[in-house]
């Protein structure tokens, strides 16, 4: 197989001015001291497309993803390098397609698909497609001022998908419009996998690179950091991002505390009767990596320490996903266990057999209580956290349990269908 | 959940290669492959222009009229200027002057008013100037129109020999307007200001060039000060199109008995105008091959710039 894309060592330099003079008098007045920064956007990329494949480019905002792909798209020029593009390409960048506003969608029908290369005969060909996919039969003879940012995004997706490209560059697009038509877009993608087109998408959901995408790079600082299957990448991508915020944030949160580090001292806030000294997260890959894979077994392991002998107690944990919800609650009472008298230092654990998560960053509430839960001793809120990557291309975020069968059809056709009695 | 099913390999279809500073060469052949989107883009400009007018194209027509009842007042009835049929003087230079200056200005600013455009999709760029130059080649047939009916009712002999010399000259003067408009168009992403100074250039370029004045008038003077009038690409175009529109080389004419010869137009040979215009294409043709590498090469950063 050719590649359809080829990145030949990119970089793009753009130069970040102060204060930027577009007028031939500023600039004769500042002549010769307009301080500007290089800003490399793009560090030597390089990589390549198979012909047929969908690749995506995750990074984070201003990781020179939007670049790279403009780019591709050639709309941008590289500072050095090259980049070899074989097919028609259509690119549906941000929002719209550089529609004219004077003109009627009809008439940026035809020019935008002019522009993309096709003859006015072609596109005569496939107009009603293209109208009928945008669901704009009543609107197109409209001035494209008057539509709505729906209606634009739509008509720019259609016109884009039905030209037949090669090669479809999408960059967030798949992300606007209402949930009907980002299923009708979806669907188009995986129908033009199946017809061997080459798709790059620009994303930072890791979700749709995981559902689309064979392969992935990672973009961070305008380096590529990875070039992989889309697990991995996305793996790859949650680091990269955590790390940014580790070293961007001061602020305390939930990853203030490195559960994976070891048995980390937690800060003495409380002057209760027993407080909770230290958490650390266990789970079996512990020593190469600091997250869990889908149903891996897990280990909180708490450690307390009571001034005087207290019988009246409970431990409790929360665990929330980031958006706030609670995932799961319970307390040492709930489940009916018989908790010793703390006194001194001790340790107790959760023990989770396994972690029916898929995906994603979940923060733990730890808690250390009177039974009845009138007597707070001890709460640490989201103080702790750990995190699930999923290597695979199912998306979602609970792992459910799942067997696949097929019934023999042999037997199938025989009764009137399938029923346990007939099974070997 | 998205296993990839059974792809059929598609034929590699046309490769396109983007990287910084493409040849001069090869950006003429990616202007000459998308001629189809040329032709959309000038037909747009057009419609766009006259969307919302009632009277349409009319409007280019009272251009051209109003600077006819204009000049033939200050130059013919308060002036005096002794070239006579001043009117079909004046619009055989004229309307080529027009299509000049209104497709640079057009030209210079296609890129900034088609931003949008730059900015999301991939095509020659230069297209925007060529286009912005060709709905003025429209308006210049249309105006023309105004010439012909005049030339028709005063039943104006034109010298036949010399028209065949007009589209050759057209030809040139597309050139030289794209030429300088792709130029000025690129100029005016990082220089907004371009196009005020072009206006202020444009009216000097006029009276520069012999439209409402004689060309011989500054000929026939001493010295090397006419230098810059013989340099200007624009007097040979002009010339040609006096020399076969308007054809009348002097003008004869007795005051009190006395013969006077005013000489209007240069008693070349025909190559002597051919020539002229030679020296009008080769400088088109080189200031386009500069334009385009100029063009080429600031075309990196529109997207950022606009």
């Amino acid at each position: 197989m050719t590649a359809a894309i080829e990145v030949r060592s990119v970089s793009k330099q753009f130069k970040l001015y102060h204060e930027h003079y577009t007028s031939l008098k500023e600039r004769f007045i500042h002549y010769g001291r307009i301080p500007y920064e290089p800003f490399m956007a793009l560090e030597d990329v390089d990589f390549d497309v198979e012909q047929g494949s969908t690749v995506g480019i995750l990074g984070h905002n201003g990781c020179g993803k939007s670049t790279l792909l403009k780019c591709v798209a050639g709309i941008l020029q590289p500072t050095r390098g090259e980049i070899v593009t074989r097919g028609r390409m259509a690119a549906l960048l941000e929002l719209g397609a550089g529609f004219n506003h004077e003109l009627t969608g009809r008439e940026n029908v035809f020019m935008n698909a002019s522009i993309l290369g096709l003859s006015k005969r072609d596109t005569v060909k496939i107009f009603d497609e293209i109208v009928a996919f945008a669901e704009l039969e009543k609107f197109i003879d409209m001035q494209v001022r008057h539509y709505s940012s729906g209606m634009y995004v739509r008509l720019g997706f259609a016109v884009a998908v039905n030209v037949e490209p090669d090669i479809l560059l999408v960059d967030e697009v798949l992300s606007v419009g209402d949930e009907a038509f980002q299923r009708k877009c979806i669907e188009r993608v995986k129908k033009f996998q199946q017809e061997g087109r080459t798709i790059l998408v620009v994303t930072h959901a890791a979700d749709l690179v995981r559902r689309i995408c064979d392969r992935a790079i990672v973009l961070d600082h305008g380096k590529l950091v990875i070039d992989a299957l889309p697990g991995e990448a996305v793996r790859v991508f949650r680091e990269s991002l955590h790390g940014g915020e580790l070293n961007e944030s001061s602020e305390p949160g939930p990853a203030e505390i490195e559960p994976e580090a070891g048995a980390a001292p937690i800060a003495e806030t409380a002057t209760h009767r027993v407080r909770i000294t230290n958490v650390l997260v266990e789970h079996p890959g512990l020593t190469e990596r600091n997250w869990l894979l889908p149903d891996e077994p897990m280990t909180i392991r708490l450690g307390y320490h009571a001034t005087e002998r207290t019988d009246d107690i409970l431990f409790g944990i929360l665990i929330h996903d980031q958006d706030g919800n609670q995932l799961f609650g319970t307390n040492t009472r709930l489940l009916g266990i018989d908790v010793p008298p703390a006194d001194g230092a001790g340790e107790m654990s959760f023990e989770f057999h396994r972690v029916p998560l898929l995906d994603g960053t979940y923060l733990v509430t730890l808690a250390i209580q009177s039974v009845d839960e009138g007597t707070v001793y001890d709460w640490r809120e989201q103080q702790t956290s750990f995190e699930v990557m999923n290597p695979s291309q199912t998306s979602g975020l609970v792992s459910f349990p799942l067997d696949v069968k097929f019934v023999d059809p042999a037997q199938a056709t025989q009764g009137t269908g399938p029923s346990p009695g007939t099974g070997a | 959940m998205s296993a990839p099913e059974i792809r059929v390999p598609r034929a590699p279809g046309k490769t396109t290669v983007v990287r910084p500073n493409m040849s001069a060469r090869e950006r003429f052949k990616r202007i000459v492959e998308r001629r189809e989107l040329l032709v959309g883009m000038v037909r747009n400009e057009l419609k766009i222009k006259y969307k919302n007018s009632v009277l349409g194209f009319a409007w280019s027509l009272l251009n051209p009229l109003l600077y006819l009842v204009v000049f033939y007042i200050a130059f013919t009835l308060i002036l005096g200027s002794g070239i006579p049929a001043f009117p079909i003087w004046l619009l055989s230079g004229l309307l080529v002057w027009n299509l000049f200056s209104t497709g640079l200005g057009a030209a210079t600013g296609s890129v900034v008013a088609n931003s949008g455009l730059v900015k999301k999709v991939s095509f020659p760029r230069e297209i925007l100037p060529i286009a912005a130059v060709g709905s003025m080649l429209v308006h210049f047939f249309l105006q023309s129109s105004v010439l012909f009916v005049v030339l028709a009712i005063v039943r104006w002999d034109v010298a036949w020999a010399y028209i065949p010399l007009i589209p050759l000259a057209l030809i040139v003067l597309l050139l030289l307007t794209s030429a300088l408009g792709i130029l000025l168009s690129a100029i005016n992403v990082y220089l907004r200001d371009t196009s005020h100074f072009l206006e202020l250039a444009l009216l000097a370029w006029f009276w520069m060039t012999p439209i409402v004045y004689q060309f011989q008038t500054v000929a026939r003077k001493p010295g090397w000060s006419k230098w810059p009038w013989f340099a200007n690409p624009v007097t040979p175009i002009v010339l040609v199109f006096q020399r076969s529109i308007y054809a009348r080389l002097d003008n004869v004419h007795t005051v009190n008995g006395v013969r006077t010869v005013t000489p209007l137009l240069p008693h070349w040979p025909y190559w002597g105008f051919v020539a002229y215009l030679g020296y009008s294409l080769a400088f088109a043709v080189i200031t386009l091959t500069l334009a385009v590498r100029v063009f080429g090469r600031s075309e990196a950063n529109f997207a950022e710039e606009l």
